[in-house]
């Protein structure tokens, strides 16, 4: 269980962690308490599974990166394998099944339009693929997960 | 444009975050430069936008918002910024994106909703609806994750 004070530090944390010599100071004064005491408890809510990854969220736009949302309908019986296929690539960072009749759904980054439409054009092709939408971005309004636990 | 120490930064700090008092020290260390030098570097990416933000990303799982649905809608062109302003907002939204319609596939603006369970998904949605006056949407609920990782730029 979250203590109230595991909460107030994953609130903070999703965010404000800056780029200073001692972060981990700067959250410990937020909160009123010691930068071990935050350390201790940083460790031990990734150790259980609480906090997935610690860094920097990247722009891919601005590091050059081309991004889209790719839906399929594909065959049940060919889904698996399918799935297999597109999770073998690189730039796949999201990949679900969901209720719809197009039923599977993925996200590709891919360092230009090129190597994107060649992935496409495979995936396209594959055994059980019906359709195939590319769903590229024209406008980002909101790009992140944030949570705010009570 | 990026030179081949940014690109050494970008991969370093993709990986475990050391959790120790100086960190950037530790990171710096591991690349050969000097602190002071990784800090400047990590402010500059962060004023110009190449990094968004700096922090933790929860596994929403396990903080209990097991439900997610990724929500299509149909906005009017002429209504898209407003609409996109707006949801952004919104702390249950955590992705919020506009994109092309497709032949068979009239839908163009999507957001994504977090909640403890479907039916909360469902009224917030419902919700979003009724403060948009919207009325033509899906929502795609998930059945089986394939793949989640965070993106691994400049590893390939």
């Amino acid at each position: 269980m979250l203590t109230a004070f595991d909460k107030s530090l994953l609130n903070i944390i999703q965010t404000d962690l800056s780029f200073e010599k001692r972060p981990f100071a700067l959250v410990a004064k937020k909160l009123g308490t010691t930068e071990a005491i935050v350390i201790e408890r940083l460790k031990f809510l990734k150790e259980q599974g609480f906090i997935r990854r610690i860094g920097p969220f990247f722009d891919s736009t601005k590091l050059g990166y081309i991004g889209t949302l790719v839906a399929l309908e594909v065959k049940e019986e060919c889904l698996a394998q399918v799935a297999g296929v597109i999770n073998s690539y690189y730039g796949v960072t999201h990949n679900y099944e969901r209720e719809a009749d197009l039923n599977l759904w993925f996200t590709l980054l891919t360092p230009n339009l090129l190597k994107q439409d060649e992935i496409l054009e495979t995936i396209r092709n594959l055994d059980g693929v019906v359709r195939l939408l590319n769903l590229p971005a024209t406008q980002k309004f909101k790009v992140s997960v944030q949570f705010s636990l009570t | 444009m990026l030179d081949e120490l940014d690109k050494k930064i970008i991969v370093i700090m993709q990986e475990d975050f050391p959790l120790v008092a100086e960190p950037y020290r530790e990171i710096a260390e591991r690349l050969g430069i000097h602190e002071d030098e990784l800090l400047g570097r990590l402010k500059k990416y962060h004023q110009s936008g190449k990094i968004r933000k700096m922090g933790a990303v929860l596994r929403h799982r396990e903080v209990g918002y097991a439900a997610n649905a990724l929500c299509a809608w149909i906005v009017p062109e002429e209504r898209i910024v407003e609409i996109g302003k707006m949801l952004a907002k919104d702390a249950v939204v955590s992705h919020c994106y506009a994109r092309i319609s497709q032949p068979g596939w009239p839908y163009n603006f999507y957001t994504m909703l977090h909640a403890h369970t479907r039916k909360d998904c469902k009224v917030l949605a419902e919700d979003i609806a009724k403060r948009t006056g919207l009325q033509e949407y899906v929502m795609l609920f998930s059945t089986k994750e394939w793949k989640k990782i965070s993106m691994q730029y400049f590893k390939d």
